[in-house]
């Protein structure tokens, strides 16, 4: 809601100086306790994976029962009206898009990320000139959709440094995304004005509790400045919202129905905006964290067709955390966005890089590879889906 | 039924055919090809206009002598974005015919007619010839036909859903009503529908989920080209009205005109 100045209301500070908003996701989250979700999806039946297959619209019992153990067997037939669901409301398009790491430097210690600041590991963080370079790189590859990532590093990469590397590379991509650390209000208006229209950030894990124990210092404890984030990036203007639950942290059929519910909000509250939902499953990263909850490749299926039959216009996205037979295999049932020729280090495209990675890549197809077996399984892939003009 | 002509320019088929959600550019073009189709409409978002617009792989695979290209502003969420996507693509591309679409709803894609009102009237002005996506409102319609637009595309049915013209009575009355052609646009999902629009007396469809997503797009294509033709030659048949009662072929007064042979 925006008061008679233009301003954006709604919004207060906590007494740590760190902003709130009156009515946020945040809200909902405390009527859906873990328990009363774990509870909701176990006791599912096949009835109700059946009820949920024929009914057209959200409920939470629905998508409890698409992501209960119930639906296993019915995995097939979601897989089908999921594909056909996909194709009627995104045709048989596919949207490309690559992330830039700029920084590795952290000052959060998330147990299961790489860029740990406990981990003693090389760490690079690219100037604004050496971050264009790379991007340069990227767009005489082909890319047009840009999305830039980072550690929580105030130091090296704070909010100036996006605006100015944004404002450098908006005239040569159609889309700028970014993933990085959660911003008030007012900080994500400087980077829509210098030219960003994407904002992802995931949740990590819904879980209060569990979300304590992986984060156990940093800013990043703070959930709900996390799990406002995106609402704050709607108010200040960013069109489109990634959203996403780490895989292999916590039970992923109770992660899954939360990610659902937020799209669900998301997308009723912040309708100007447009929602997708990503699936990061934990791979191997230096300190060995092993996931306490691993998601196998049946499960990944059933979570991506649930999410899809609850929620047709969401767009569903696959990075190159996975393998290119499982992505080449996932595609049809309902994913609109892929990454391609990823690399998770800071500088890693222009130079050979010695830095920590974030995550070891499993898809190591180049972009025309990856497009190639993309039209190969009859579908258009397409680098350009938006453009800078939009929000010029 | 007379030629189709929108703003001036004669058109040979009533069908026209949205470029998206193909799976490759090459059976996009095919299928156009096949429904002899003379207008498609392009998501200028979609296009890549910097290395100008004969480049770009989706334009170059069709051919401006056969087939007007329409840009979209498709992703537009207001007015001034609208205009300010128009206008790019006027001065990259050379456009100057516009589907105005401003539908900040991303979910159902359905237009805001505030905000398409608006552009409308700053697009006109500038000299495009505007046809603007609408929801089926008689009034709106003809908002936009006093500011100028040369068409008017009501939408059938909530986009890509295929459910066709479940606006019907709406449509009816912007027909009725409208001194500009009609284009149904939206929602269509079968060669019926697109038949059934053009009975009621639409002047041209456009049509891309049901044709672009189907298993094989280029008949599909061929198939609602089919249908638009027959619903055409139909109106030029001269089709009955339907009634609600049944119209005996022998008449209850029939007797009185037979040579019947008098009793007694």
């Amino acid at each position: 809601m925006r008061d008679e100045d233009g301003r954006l209301s709604g919004a207060k500070s906590a007494s740590d100086g760190t902003e709130r908003l009156d009515q946020s996701f945040a809200t909902v989250l405390r009527d859906w306790p873990v328990d009363r979700v774990r509870e909701l999806i176990d006791s599912r039946t096949d009835a109700d994976v059946e009820c949920a297959l024929r009914s057209p619209h959200f409920a939470p019992d629905c998508l409890a029962a698409l992501l209960s153990p119930a639906a296993f067997g019915h995995l097939e037939r979601m897989a089908q009206a999921s594909a056909r669901l996909t194709r009627q409301r995104f045709g048989r398009v596919i949207q490309f898009y690559v992330p830039l790491y700029v920084s590795n430097y952290c000052i959060n210690s998330c147990l299961y990320c790489g860029f740990n600041c406990r981990n003693t590991v090389p760490r690079q963080a690219l100037s604004v000139e050496d971050a264009v370079r790379e991007a340069h790189f990227l767009s005489s590859e082909g890319f047009q959709h840009l999305l830039l990532v980072a550690g929580e590093d105030p130091v090296n990469v704070p909010v100036a440094y996006f605006e100015q590397l944004v404002s450098a590379l908006h005239d040569r991509f159609a889309s700028i995304n970014i993933e990085i650390y959660p911003m008030d209000v007012d900080d994500y208006a400087r980077l829509v004005n210098a030219g960003i229209d994407s904002l992802t950030l995931y949740q990590e894990t819904y879980d209060p509790e569990l979300y304590a124990q992986v984060h156990p210092t940093g800013p990043k404890r703070d959930f709900r400045f996390r799990l406002e984030g995106v609402e704050r990036g709607a108010r200040a203007g960013v069109t489109f919202l990634g959203i996403g639950s780490l895989l292999g942290l916590g039970d992923w059929r109770v992660e899954s129905f939360y990610v659902g519910l937020h799209a669900r909000y998301l997308q009723q509250r912040c309708w100007r905006q447009h929602v997708s939902v990503s699936f990061p499953r934990i791979q191997p990263a230096a300190g060995a964290f092993e996931p306490p909850c691993p998601v196998s490749d049946a499960d990944f299926a059933q979570i991506i067709c649930a999410l899809r039959l609850q929620l047709p216009d969401a767009g569903l996205v696959l990075s190159t955390r996975e393998s290119a037979r499982l992505r080449d295999n996932l595609l049809p049932m309902g994913i609109t966005r892929l990454s391609a020729g990823s690399r998770t280090t800071p500088g890693g495209y222009s130079e050979e890089s010695d830095a920590e990675g974030q995550f070891e890549v499993q898809d190591h197809r180049s972009l025309a590879d990856v497009m190639n077996s993309v039209r190969s399984m009859g579908f258009d892939p397409v680098c350009k889906d938006w453009d800078a003009s939009y929000h010029a | 039924m007379n030629k189709l002509v929108i703003a001036g320019r004669e058109f040979n088929s009533r069908l026209f055919i949205g470029t998206g959600k193909f799976g490759a550019n090459s059976v996009m073009r095919q299928a156009a090809e096949a429904a002899h189709c003379e207008l498609v409409t392009v998501a200028l978002r979609r296009v890549d206009l910097r290395r100008g617009a004969p480049e770009d792989p989706l334009i170059s695979h069709l051919d401006p002598e056969k087939v007007l290209i329409v840009p979209n502003t498709s992703g537009a969420r207001n007015a001034e974005e609208a205009i300010r996507i128009a206008r790019i693509a006027r001065a990259g591309g050379g456009f100057d015919w516009v589907k105005l679409e401003v539908t900040p709803d991303h979910n159902h894609l359905l237009p805001d007619p505030i905000e398409t009102l608006k552009a409308a009237e700053t697009l006109v002005k500038d000299g495009f010839n505007v046809l603007p996506y609408i929801n089926a409102d008689p009034v709106l319609a003809r908002r936009l036909e006093e500011v100028g637009t040369v068409a008017v595309m009501p939408l059938g049915a909530p986009i890509g859903t295929n459910r066709g013209l479940r606006m019907r009575d709406m449509i009816e009355i912007i027909i009725e009503q409208a001194r500009v052609p009609v284009v149904v646009d939206a929602g269509l999902g079968m060669p019926s529908h697109a038949a059934e629009a053009i009975e009621m007396g639409a002047d041209a469809v456009l049509v891309n989920t049901a044709i672009a997503t189907a298993a094989d797009p280029v008949r599909m294509a061929s198939a609602f080209a089919l249908a638009v033709q027959a619903a055409e030659l139909a109106c030029d048949a001269g089709a009955r009205e339907e009634s609600r009662t049944a119209q005996a072929s022998s008449p209850l007064t029939g007797f009185l005109w037979e040579e019947g042979e008098a009793e007694g």
